[in-house]
Protein backbone atom coordinates (compact mmCIF):
# COMPACT_ATOMS: atom_id res chain seq x y z
CA UNK A 1 0.00 0.00 0.00
CA UNK A 2 2.91 2.23 0.83
CA UNK A 3 4.19 2.12 -2.82
CA UNK A 4 1.01 2.57 -4.34
CA UNK A 5 0.08 5.66 -2.12
CA UNK A 6 4.25 6.80 -3.35
CA UNK A 7 3.16 6.16 -6.60
CA UNK A 8 -0.06 7.59 -6.71
CA UNK A 9 -1.92 4.72 -7.78
CA UNK A 10 -5.66 5.92 -9.30
CA UNK A 11 -7.62 2.86 -8.34
CA UNK A 12 -9.25 2.46 -5.30
CA UNK A 13 -7.86 0.19 -2.56
CA UNK A 14 -9.48 -2.11 0.16
CA UNK A 15 -7.50 -3.74 2.77
CA UNK A 16 -9.25 -6.63 4.73
CA UNK A 17 -7.51 -8.13 7.50
CA UNK A 18 -9.16 -10.33 9.97
CA UNK A 19 -7.06 -8.49 12.86
CA UNK A 20 -8.59 -5.74 14.82
CA UNK A 21 -5.44 -4.03 14.36
CA UNK A 22 -4.07 -2.20 11.70
CA UNK A 23 -0.58 -3.69 9.89
CA UNK A 24 1.74 -3.34 12.13
CA UNK A 25 5.44 -5.19 12.67
CA UNK A 26 5.48 -8.22 14.41
CA UNK A 27 9.49 -8.89 14.96
CA UNK A 28 8.88 -6.28 18.24
CA UNK A 29 6.54 -9.36 19.12
CA UNK A 30 9.13 -11.19 21.14
CA UNK A 31 11.58 -8.40 21.52
CA UNK A 32 11.28 -5.21 22.83
CA UNK A 33 7.21 -5.03 22.77
CA UNK A 34 7.02 -8.63 24.49
CA UNK A 35 9.79 -7.19 27.23
CA UNK A 36 7.43 -4.34 28.05
CA UNK A 37 9.87 -1.39 26.42
CA UNK A 38 7.27 -0.31 23.86
CA UNK A 39 3.54 0.66 23.40
CA UNK A 40 1.26 -1.21 21.09
CA UNK A 41 0.85 1.80 18.97
CA UNK A 42 4.55 2.27 17.88
CA UNK A 43 4.10 -1.25 16.85
CA UNK A 44 1.64 0.16 13.65
CA UNK A 45 3.15 0.80 10.53
CA UNK A 46 1.40 3.76 9.96
CA UNK A 47 -1.37 5.84 11.44
CA UNK A 48 -5.11 5.39 10.38
CA UNK A 49 -5.54 8.40 8.67
CA UNK A 50 -2.50 8.23 6.18
CA UNK A 51 -4.63 5.12 4.67
CA UNK A 52 -7.66 7.41 5.12
CA UNK A 53 -5.61 10.68 3.40
CA UNK A 54 -4.36 8.04 0.94
CA UNK A 55 -8.20 6.92 0.13
CA UNK A 56 -7.39 3.63 1.15
CA UNK A 57 -9.71 1.90 2.99
CA UNK A 58 -9.34 -0.47 5.79
CA UNK A 59 -12.04 -3.07 6.28
CA UNK A 60 -10.66 -4.60 9.91
CA UNK A 61 -11.68 -7.29 12.04
CA UNK A 62 -13.09 -9.16 8.92
CA UNK A 63 -11.91 -12.46 7.79
CA UNK A 64 -12.07 -13.19 3.82
CA UNK A 65 -13.67 -16.25 3.46
CA UNK A 66 -13.82 -17.29 -0.32
CA UNK A 67 -12.97 -16.32 -3.55
CA UNK A 68 -15.16 -16.40 -6.78
CA UNK A 69 -12.49 -16.28 -9.45
CA UNK A 70 -15.11 -15.96 -12.10
CA UNK A 71 -17.27 -13.52 -10.55
CA UNK A 72 -14.15 -11.66 -9.59
CA UNK A 73 -15.34 -11.87 -6.24
CA UNK A 74 -14.58 -12.49 -2.60
CA UNK A 75 -17.12 -12.83 0.11
CA UNK A 76 -16.18 -11.75 3.94
CA UNK A 77 -16.89 -13.39 7.18
CA UNK A 78 -19.66 -10.47 7.92
CA UNK A 79 -21.57 -11.81 4.68
CA UNK A 80 -20.89 -9.04 2.34
CA UNK A 81 -18.76 -9.21 -0.55
CA UNK A 82 -16.41 -6.90 -2.49
CA UNK A 83 -15.82 -6.89 -6.04
CA UNK A 84 -12.16 -6.91 -7.50
CA UNK A 85 -10.12 -6.01 -10.49
CA UNK A 86 -7.19 -6.85 -9.09
CA UNK A 87 -6.34 -9.33 -5.92
CA UNK A 88 -3.35 -9.27 -3.89
CA UNK A 89 -3.16 -12.01 -1.37
CA UNK A 90 -0.67 -11.48 1.62
CA UNK A 91 -2.34 -14.09 4.06
CA UNK A 92 0.81 -14.50 5.85
CA UNK A 93 1.28 -17.39 7.97
CA UNK A 94 0.02 -19.38 11.08
CA UNK A 95 2.01 -20.90 13.91
CA UNK A 96 2.88 -24.29 13.62
CA UNK A 97 0.76 -26.05 16.04
CA UNK A 98 2.06 -29.16 18.54
CA UNK A 99 -0.55 -31.79 18.45
CA UNK A 100 0.56 -34.19 20.96
CA UNK A 101 -1.28 -35.63 24.35
CA UNK A 102 -1.86 -32.49 26.91
CA UNK A 103 -1.63 -29.52 24.32
CA UNK A 104 -4.62 -28.38 25.34
CA UNK A 105 -3.70 -27.69 28.76
CA UNK A 106 -3.78 -23.94 30.26
CA UNK A 107 -0.72 -22.06 30.27
CA UNK A 108 0.45 -23.43 26.29
CA UNK A 109 1.30 -20.89 24.65
CA UNK A 110 2.16 -19.67 21.28
CA UNK A 111 3.70 -16.62 19.40
CA UNK A 112 2.32 -14.73 16.18
CA UNK A 113 0.37 -11.91 16.87
CA UNK A 114 -0.14 -9.08 19.35
CA UNK A 115 -2.63 -10.46 21.57
CA UNK A 116 -0.30 -13.68 21.67
CA UNK A 117 2.59 -11.64 22.79
CA UNK A 118 0.18 -9.41 25.30
CA UNK A 119 -0.83 -12.67 26.82
CA UNK A 120 2.56 -14.14 27.35
CA UNK A 121 4.07 -11.09 28.73
CA UNK A 122 1.77 -10.72 31.60
CA UNK A 123 3.19 -14.96 32.55
CA UNK A 124 6.68 -13.40 32.30
CA UNK A 125 6.91 -12.97 35.93
CA UNK A 126 10.50 -13.91 38.06
CA UNK A 127 10.82 -16.95 39.51
CA UNK A 128 8.31 -18.85 36.98
CA UNK A 129 9.60 -21.53 34.99
CA UNK A 130 9.22 -20.90 31.39
CA UNK A 131 9.88 -23.71 29.05
CA UNK A 132 10.66 -23.15 25.52
CA UNK A 133 9.40 -26.07 22.64
CA UNK A 134 11.91 -24.70 19.66
CA UNK A 135 15.37 -23.52 19.78
CA UNK A 136 14.66 -21.25 16.41
CA UNK A 137 15.12 -17.40 16.83
CA UNK A 138 12.17 -16.91 17.71
CA UNK A 139 11.99 -18.80 21.21
CA UNK A 140 15.84 -17.41 21.43
CA UNK A 141 14.32 -13.97 21.44
CA UNK A 142 12.03 -14.93 23.83
CA UNK A 143 14.45 -17.00 26.26
CA UNK A 144 16.77 -13.70 26.15
CA UNK A 145 14.15 -11.30 26.86
CA UNK A 146 12.45 -13.64 29.82
CA UNK A 147 15.62 -13.92 31.10
CA UNK A 148 16.01 -10.48 31.98
CA UNK A 149 12.87 -10.23 34.01
CA UNK A 150 14.09 -13.29 36.32
CA UNK A 151 11.93 -16.10 34.69
CA UNK A 152 13.82 -19.35 34.83
CA UNK A 153 14.14 -20.40 31.23
CA UNK A 154 14.90 -23.66 29.22
CA UNK A 155 14.64 -24.65 25.87
CA UNK A 156 14.17 -27.94 24.32
CA UNK A 157 15.40 -28.27 20.44
CA UNK A 158 14.57 -31.37 18.56
CA UNK A 159 17.58 -30.72 16.01
CA UNK A 160 21.26 -30.99 17.21
CA UNK A 161 22.18 -27.46 17.60
CA UNK A 162 20.15 -24.05 17.95
CA UNK A 163 18.90 -22.02 14.65
CA UNK A 164 20.17 -24.85 12.60
CA UNK A 165 17.42 -24.36 9.41
CA UNK A 166 19.12 -20.77 9.22
CA UNK A 167 22.66 -20.27 10.47
CA UNK A 168 25.53 -22.59 10.35
CA UNK A 169 27.39 -24.41 13.25
CA UNK A 170 29.55 -21.48 14.33
CA UNK A 171 26.68 -18.95 15.06
CA UNK A 172 24.65 -21.75 16.52
CA UNK A 173 27.48 -22.31 19.21
CA UNK A 174 27.91 -18.93 19.74
CA UNK A 175 23.83 -18.30 20.91
CA UNK A 176 24.42 -21.31 22.55
CA UNK A 177 27.06 -19.97 24.66
CA UNK A 178 25.56 -17.09 25.46
CA UNK A 179 22.26 -17.98 26.35
CA UNK A 180 24.34 -20.46 28.89
CA UNK A 181 26.20 -17.74 30.60
CA UNK A 182 22.72 -15.51 30.99
CA UNK A 183 21.64 -19.27 32.49
CA UNK A 184 19.32 -20.71 30.26
CA UNK A 185 18.96 -23.90 30.26
CA UNK A 186 19.57 -25.32 26.65
CA UNK A 187 18.80 -28.94 25.89
CA UNK A 188 19.75 -30.21 22.30
CA UNK A 189 18.64 -33.59 20.36
CA UNK A 190 15.58 -33.29 23.23
CA UNK A 191 12.34 -34.66 21.45
CA UNK A 192 9.11 -33.16 23.22
CA UNK A 193 6.16 -36.22 23.70
CA UNK A 194 3.70 -34.00 25.60
CA UNK A 195 2.91 -32.37 28.26
CA UNK A 196 1.55 -33.12 32.07
CA UNK A 197 -1.05 -31.58 33.58
CA UNK A 198 -1.19 -29.51 36.94
CA UNK A 199 -3.59 -28.03 39.08
CA UNK A 200 -6.80 -26.51 37.53
CA UNK A 201 -6.21 -27.98 33.98
CA UNK A 202 -2.75 -25.95 34.09
CA UNK A 203 0.11 -27.74 32.69
CA UNK A 204 3.04 -28.62 34.65
CA UNK A 205 5.55 -30.12 33.02
CA UNK A 206 6.83 -31.49 29.08
CA UNK A 207 7.66 -35.12 28.64
CA UNK A 208 10.25 -36.16 27.12
CA UNK A 209 10.97 -38.88 24.66
CA UNK A 210 14.02 -40.38 26.59
CA UNK A 211 10.91 -40.66 29.22
CA UNK A 212 12.33 -37.64 31.41
CA UNK A 213 9.42 -34.66 32.25
CA UNK A 214 11.04 -30.67 32.47
CA UNK A 215 8.82 -28.89 35.26
CA UNK A 216 7.13 -25.97 33.98
CA UNK A 217 5.14 -23.31 34.63
CA UNK A 218 4.78 -21.80 31.38
CA UNK A 219 4.98 -23.42 28.27
CA UNK A 220 6.04 -21.42 24.82
CA UNK A 221 5.94 -23.83 21.61
CA UNK A 222 7.83 -21.88 18.62
CA UNK A 223 8.24 -24.91 16.15
CA UNK A 224 7.88 -22.70 13.37
CA UNK A 225 4.77 -21.54 10.93
CA UNK A 226 3.07 -22.87 8.10
CA UNK A 227 2.59 -20.77 5.08
CA UNK A 228 -1.95 -19.26 5.28
CA UNK A 229 -2.68 -20.63 1.81
CA UNK A 230 -6.70 -22.03 2.55
CA UNK A 231 -8.19 -19.02 0.68
CA UNK A 232 -6.11 -19.50 -2.79
CA UNK A 233 -6.31 -23.49 -2.47
CA UNK A 234 -9.98 -23.53 -2.85
CA UNK A 235 -10.26 -21.23 -5.21
CA UNK A 236 -7.77 -23.92 -7.24
CA UNK A 237 -4.41 -21.94 -7.41
CA UNK A 238 -1.45 -23.90 -7.53
CA UNK A 239 0.07 -24.20 -4.33
CA UNK A 240 2.75 -26.39 -2.96
CA UNK A 241 3.73 -25.38 0.72
CA UNK A 242 3.00 -21.31 -0.28
CA UNK A 243 1.06 -19.91 -3.28
CA UNK A 244 3.14 -20.49 -6.09
CA UNK A 245 4.25 -17.10 -7.87
CA UNK A 246 6.46 -15.13 -10.16
CA UNK A 247 9.33 -13.06 -9.82
CA UNK A 248 6.41 -10.72 -10.42
CA UNK A 249 4.25 -11.89 -7.75
CA UNK A 250 1.76 -13.05 -10.28
CA UNK A 251 -0.11 -16.86 -9.53
CA UNK A 252 -1.87 -18.73 -12.50
CA UNK A 253 -4.57 -16.55 -12.58
CA UNK A 254 -3.43 -12.89 -14.22
CA UNK A 255 -5.91 -11.09 -11.53
CA UNK A 256 -4.27 -12.45 -8.64
CA UNK A 257 -0.82 -11.81 -7.28
CA UNK A 258 0.72 -13.14 -4.00
CA UNK A 259 2.79 -11.72 -1.67
CA UNK A 260 4.96 -12.25 2.13
CA UNK A 261 4.55 -15.25 4.16
CA UNK A 262 2.55 -17.01 2.13
CA UNK A 263 3.88 -17.66 -1.06
CA UNK A 264 6.02 -19.96 -2.29
CA UNK A 265 8.74 -17.93 -4.81
CA UNK A 266 11.20 -18.13 -7.76
CA UNK A 267 13.71 -15.28 -6.82
CA UNK A 268 17.44 -14.81 -8.53
CA UNK A 269 19.05 -16.01 -5.48
CA UNK A 270 17.59 -19.68 -5.35
CA UNK A 271 18.28 -22.79 -7.93
CA UNK A 272 14.70 -23.73 -6.52
CA UNK A 273 11.10 -22.63 -5.46
CA UNK A 274 11.99 -20.81 -2.04
CA UNK A 275 9.42 -19.98 0.53
CA UNK A 276 10.68 -17.12 2.98
CA UNK A 277 9.31 -15.78 6.53
CA UNK A 278 10.97 -12.43 6.60
CA UNK A 279 10.24 -9.04 6.66
CA UNK A 280 13.01 -8.13 3.78
CA UNK A 281 10.81 -10.96 1.60
CA UNK A 282 7.45 -9.51 2.69
CA UNK A 283 8.13 -6.19 1.39
CA UNK A 284 10.38 -6.56 -1.52
CA UNK A 285 7.56 -8.75 -2.70
CA UNK A 286 5.30 -5.82 -1.93
CA UNK A 287 7.29 -3.66 -3.84
CA UNK A 288 7.43 -5.75 -6.73
CA UNK A 289 3.72 -6.35 -6.70
CA UNK A 290 2.68 -2.57 -6.49
CA UNK A 291 4.87 -2.92 -9.97
CA UNK A 292 2.93 -5.15 -11.49
CA UNK A 293 -0.40 -3.19 -10.81
CA UNK A 294 1.00 0.09 -12.23
CA UNK A 295 1.99 -1.94 -15.35
CA UNK A 296 5.67 -2.06 -14.51
CA UNK A 297 7.81 -4.99 -14.90
CA UNK A 298 9.90 -5.04 -12.32
CA UNK A 299 11.05 -8.63 -11.21
CA UNK A 300 12.02 -9.46 -7.64
CA UNK A 301 15.47 -9.94 -7.58
CA UNK A 302 17.08 -8.62 -4.30
CA UNK A 303 19.11 -10.69 -1.91
CA UNK A 304 16.52 -11.50 1.36
CA UNK A 305 18.27 -10.43 4.35
CA UNK A 306 16.61 -10.84 8.55
CA UNK A 307 18.27 -9.29 11.75
CA UNK A 308 17.49 -11.03 15.42
CA UNK A 309 18.11 -9.43 18.42
CA UNK A 310 19.43 -11.70 21.78
CA UNK A 311 20.30 -9.85 24.91
CA UNK A 312 23.05 -7.06 23.39
CA UNK A 313 23.69 -9.07 20.08
CA UNK A 314 22.43 -8.54 17.59
CA UNK A 315 22.63 -10.88 14.80
CA UNK A 316 22.40 -9.59 10.95
CA UNK A 317 21.85 -12.19 7.98
CA UNK A 318 21.69 -11.49 4.31
CA UNK A 319 21.48 -14.18 1.85
CA UNK A 320 20.63 -18.17 2.20
CA UNK A 321 23.65 -19.68 3.73
CA UNK A 322 21.92 -23.35 3.44
CA UNK A 323 24.06 -24.59 0.07
CA UNK A 324 27.48 -22.83 0.94
CA UNK A 325 30.20 -25.66 0.34
CA UNK A 326 32.43 -23.15 2.32
CA UNK A 327 32.66 -20.81 5.54
CA UNK A 328 35.16 -18.50 6.35
CA UNK A 329 34.96 -16.57 9.81
CA UNK A 330 36.21 -13.24 10.10
CA UNK A 331 37.02 -12.12 14.14
CA UNK A 332 36.28 -14.06 16.82
CA UNK A 333 33.35 -15.09 18.53
CA UNK A 334 34.34 -14.08 22.29
CA UNK A 335 35.51 -10.74 21.22
CA UNK A 336 33.54 -7.67 21.91
CA UNK A 337 34.82 -6.67 18.63
CA UNK A 338 31.97 -8.90 16.59
CA UNK A 339 32.49 -11.80 14.25
CA UNK A 340 30.96 -12.91 11.03
CA UNK A 341 30.81 -16.17 9.10
CA UNK A 342 30.69 -15.49 5.11
CA UNK A 343 29.41 -18.19 3.36
CA UNK A 344 30.67 -19.10 -0.29
CA UNK A 345 29.76 -21.72 -2.62
CA UNK A 346 31.87 -22.37 -5.78
CA UNK A 347 33.83 -19.21 -4.62
CA UNK A 348 30.79 -16.80 -4.87
CA UNK A 349 29.61 -15.18 -1.70
CA UNK A 350 26.08 -16.18 -0.97
CA UNK A 351 25.69 -15.26 1.93
CA UNK A 352 26.74 -13.45 5.49
CA UNK A 353 25.99 -13.61 9.04
CA UNK A 354 27.41 -11.05 11.20
CA UNK A 355 27.47 -10.56 15.26
CA UNK A 356 27.47 -6.92 16.21
CA UNK A 357 29.70 -6.24 13.18
CA UNK A 358 27.38 -4.13 10.91
CA UNK A 359 29.43 -3.68 8.57
CA UNK A 360 30.07 -7.10 7.14
CA UNK A 361 26.19 -7.12 6.88
CA UNK A 362 26.40 -4.07 4.67
CA UNK A 363 29.42 -5.36 2.70
CA UNK A 364 27.63 -8.86 2.11
CA UNK A 365 24.21 -6.90 1.23
CA UNK A 366 26.14 -5.70 -1.64
CA UNK A 367 28.29 -8.22 -2.42
CA UNK A 368 25.79 -11.26 -2.51
CA UNK A 369 23.66 -8.88 -4.84
CA UNK A 370 26.21 -9.00 -6.69
CA UNK A 371 26.85 -12.97 -6.42
CA UNK A 372 30.75 -11.71 -6.57
CA UNK A 373 33.62 -14.14 -6.50
CA UNK A 374 35.82 -13.67 -3.77
CA UNK A 375 38.77 -14.42 -2.27
CA UNK A 376 38.58 -16.21 1.46
CA UNK A 377 41.49 -15.16 2.44
CA UNK A 378 40.67 -11.39 2.26
CA UNK A 379 37.42 -12.62 3.87
CA UNK A 380 39.48 -13.93 6.81
CA UNK A 381 42.60 -11.44 7.19
CA UNK A 382 41.00 -8.74 9.85
CA UNK A 383 43.94 -6.61 8.80
CA UNK A 384 42.57 -6.35 5.27
CA UNK A 385 39.70 -3.82 5.58
CA UNK A 386 36.21 -5.30 4.02
CA UNK A 387 35.12 -1.85 2.27
CA UNK A 388 37.98 -2.81 0.35
CA UNK A 389 36.26 -5.36 -0.96
CA UNK A 390 33.08 -3.29 -2.72
CA UNK A 391 35.14 -1.02 -5.37
CA UNK A 392 33.73 2.37 -6.06
CA UNK A 393 29.58 3.53 -5.35
CA UNK A 394 27.58 0.12 -6.05
CA UNK A 395 23.77 0.17 -5.80
CA UNK A 396 21.59 -2.65 -4.97
CA UNK A 397 18.03 -1.23 -5.31
CA UNK B 1 4.76 20.68 16.44
CA UNK B 2 7.14 21.42 13.73
CA UNK B 3 7.43 21.05 10.13
CA UNK B 4 10.35 19.17 7.94
CA UNK B 5 11.59 19.25 4.06
CA UNK B 6 12.54 15.93 2.04
CA UNK B 7 13.69 16.99 -0.81
CA UNK B 8 13.94 13.98 -3.20
CA UNK B 9 16.47 13.06 -5.32
CA UNK B 10 14.97 14.37 -8.32
CA UNK B 11 13.93 17.90 -6.28
CA UNK B 12 10.87 17.01 -5.22
CA UNK B 13 9.94 18.58 -2.38
CA UNK B 14 7.74 17.47 0.66
CA UNK B 15 6.90 19.79 3.53
CA UNK B 16 5.31 17.38 6.41
CA UNK B 17 4.18 18.30 10.34
CA UNK B 18 5.61 16.35 12.92
CA UNK B 19 5.11 15.61 16.65
CA UNK B 20 8.31 15.82 18.10
CA UNK B 21 9.41 12.36 19.78
CA UNK B 22 9.19 10.25 17.02
CA UNK B 23 12.00 9.06 14.64
CA UNK B 24 12.24 10.97 11.13
CA UNK B 25 11.71 7.58 9.09
CA UNK B 26 8.73 7.41 11.04
CA UNK B 27 7.51 10.45 10.04
CA UNK B 28 8.76 9.84 6.38
CA UNK B 29 6.80 6.45 6.22
CA UNK B 30 3.99 8.08 7.83
CA UNK B 31 3.77 10.48 5.38
CA UNK B 32 4.35 8.33 1.93
CA UNK B 33 7.47 9.88 0.92
CA UNK B 34 8.76 8.24 -2.05
CA UNK B 35 12.75 7.05 -1.04
CA UNK B 36 12.84 5.76 2.24
CA UNK B 37 12.29 2.40 3.10
CA UNK B 38 12.72 2.01 6.75
CA UNK B 39 12.79 -1.66 6.42
CA UNK B 40 13.72 -2.81 9.81
CA UNK B 41 11.32 -0.44 11.71
CA UNK B 42 14.03 1.63 12.74
CA UNK B 43 16.39 -0.99 14.49
CA UNK B 44 19.00 0.43 12.54
CA UNK B 45 19.63 -3.26 11.43
CA UNK B 46 18.46 -2.83 7.50
CA UNK B 47 20.06 0.50 6.56
CA UNK B 48 17.11 1.29 3.88
CA UNK B 49 16.60 5.63 5.88
CA UNK B 50 19.78 6.58 4.60
CA UNK B 51 18.96 10.67 4.26
CA UNK B 52 21.69 13.83 4.42
CA UNK B 53 20.75 16.41 6.64
CA UNK B 54 21.58 19.48 5.53
CA UNK B 55 25.20 21.38 7.05
CA UNK B 56 23.27 23.84 9.47
CA UNK B 57 20.91 21.24 10.61
CA UNK B 58 23.54 18.48 10.97
CA UNK B 59 24.73 19.92 14.55
CA UNK B 60 21.05 19.82 16.00
CA UNK B 61 20.84 16.07 15.16
CA UNK B 62 24.01 14.95 16.26
CA UNK B 63 26.29 12.62 14.38
CA UNK B 64 26.17 8.89 13.73
CA UNK B 65 26.77 6.06 16.64
CA UNK B 66 28.88 3.40 16.39
CA UNK B 67 26.86 0.62 14.22
CA UNK B 68 25.05 3.52 12.41
CA UNK B 69 28.82 4.87 11.61
CA UNK B 70 29.95 1.50 10.29
CA UNK B 71 26.62 0.89 8.58
CA UNK B 72 26.95 4.35 6.88
CA UNK B 73 30.34 3.85 5.93
CA UNK B 74 29.22 0.93 3.59
CA UNK B 75 26.16 3.37 1.62
CA UNK B 76 26.39 4.63 -1.35
CA UNK B 77 26.14 8.14 -1.68
CA UNK B 78 27.36 8.75 2.03
CA UNK B 79 28.35 12.47 2.82
CA UNK B 80 29.58 13.79 5.75
CA UNK B 81 25.76 14.90 6.71
CA UNK B 82 24.59 11.43 6.02
CA UNK B 83 22.66 10.17 9.20
CA UNK B 84 20.28 6.83 9.57
CA UNK B 85 16.70 8.92 9.76
CA UNK B 86 15.49 6.01 11.97
CA UNK B 87 18.25 7.52 14.13
CA UNK B 88 17.60 10.77 14.57
CA UNK B 89 14.96 11.64 17.04
CA UNK B 90 13.27 14.89 16.58
CA UNK B 91 12.98 17.80 18.71
CA UNK B 92 11.10 21.22 18.41
CA UNK B 93 14.62 22.59 18.06
CA UNK B 94 14.30 20.76 14.40
CA UNK B 95 11.70 22.44 13.53
CA UNK B 96 12.18 23.89 9.82
CA UNK B 97 15.15 21.30 9.26
CA UNK B 98 15.75 19.78 5.59
CA UNK B 99 16.96 16.94 4.75
CA UNK B 100 17.83 15.00 1.13
CA UNK B 101 17.46 11.64 -0.07
CA UNK B 102 19.56 9.75 -1.71
CA UNK B 103 18.92 8.54 -5.41
CA UNK B 104 18.84 4.44 -3.85
CA UNK B 105 18.64 3.10 -0.78
CA UNK B 106 20.47 -0.25 0.13
C1 LIG C 1 7.39 -13.05 17.02
C2 LIG C 1 7.89 -12.83 15.62
C3 LIG C 1 9.16 -12.26 15.43
C4 LIG C 1 9.64 -12.04 14.15
N1 LIG C 1 10.87 -11.44 14.01
C5 LIG C 1 11.34 -11.17 12.76
C6 LIG C 1 12.58 -10.47 12.56
O1 LIG C 1 13.28 -10.13 13.52
N2 LIG C 1 12.98 -10.19 11.30
C7 LIG C 1 12.24 -10.56 10.21
O2 LIG C 1 12.64 -10.28 9.08
N3 LIG C 1 11.07 -11.23 10.35
C8 LIG C 1 10.60 -11.53 11.61
N4 LIG C 1 9.40 -12.19 11.75
C9 LIG C 1 8.68 -12.64 10.54
C10 LIG C 1 7.88 -11.52 9.91
O3 LIG C 1 7.13 -10.86 10.89
C11 LIG C 1 6.96 -12.09 8.83
O4 LIG C 1 7.78 -12.65 7.84
C12 LIG C 1 6.08 -11.01 8.20
O5 LIG C 1 5.18 -10.50 9.16
C13 LIG C 1 5.32 -11.56 7.01
O6 LIG C 1 4.41 -10.60 6.55
P1 LIG C 1 3.11 -10.99 5.74
O7 LIG C 1 2.46 -9.71 5.41
O8 LIG C 1 3.46 -11.94 4.66
O9 LIG C 1 2.20 -11.83 6.74
P2 LIG C 1 1.62 -11.52 8.18
O10 LIG C 1 2.42 -10.49 8.87
O11 LIG C 1 1.49 -12.86 8.82
O12 LIG C 1 0.19 -10.91 7.90
C14 LIG C 1 -0.86 -11.65 7.36
C15 LIG C 1 -2.18 -11.09 7.85
O13 LIG C 1 -3.24 -11.62 7.06
C16 LIG C 1 -4.34 -11.92 7.90
N5 LIG C 1 -5.17 -12.94 7.23
C17 LIG C 1 -4.81 -14.23 6.93
N6 LIG C 1 -5.83 -14.85 6.28
C18 LIG C 1 -6.83 -13.94 6.17
C19 LIG C 1 -8.14 -13.98 5.59
N7 LIG C 1 -8.61 -15.06 5.00
N8 LIG C 1 -8.89 -12.86 5.68
C20 LIG C 1 -8.42 -11.74 6.26
N9 LIG C 1 -7.20 -11.64 6.81
C21 LIG C 1 -6.41 -12.74 6.77
C22 LIG C 1 -3.69 -12.38 9.18
O14 LIG C 1 -4.61 -12.25 10.25
C23 LIG C 1 -2.49 -11.45 9.28
O15 LIG C 1 -2.81 -10.28 10.00
C24 LIG C 1 8.87 -12.41 13.02
C25 LIG C 1 7.61 -12.98 13.21
C26 LIG C 1 7.11 -13.19 14.49
C27 LIG C 1 5.76 -13.80 14.67
S1 LIG D 1 14.93 1.76 9.36
FE1 LIG D 1 16.34 0.13 9.19
S2 LIG D 1 18.21 1.15 9.55
FE2 LIG D 1 16.80 2.75 9.76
Amino acid sequence: MTTLMQKNYQHEVILVGEEPHPPYQRPPLSKNYLAGEIDQESLYLKPLSVYENAGHHLRLGVRAEQIDRDKKTIRLSDQSALKYDRLVLATGSHVRTLNAPGADLKGIYYLHDIADSDALREQLLAGKRLVIVGGGYIGLEVAASATKKGVNVTVLEAAGRLMQRVTGPEMSEFFYAKHSNAGVDLRLNTAVTGFEAGDQGRVAGVTLADGGTVPADIVLVSVGVVPETSLAEAAGLPCDDGIIVDEFTRTEDPAILAIGDCTRHRNLFFEKMQRLESVSNAVDQARTAAATLMGEEKPYNSAPWFWSNQYDVRLQMVGLSQSHDQRVVRGSPGEDKGFAVFYLRESHLIAVDAINLPIAFMVGKTLVQQRRKINPEILRDPDIDLKSLVIGPQTSS
Amino acid sequence: MGTITFIEHDQTEHVVKFKAGCSVMQIAVDNAIPGIDGDCGGECACGTCHVIVSDDWFRKTGTPGDDEEQMLSMTPERTGTSRFSCQIVVTDEMDGMTVRLPEFQM
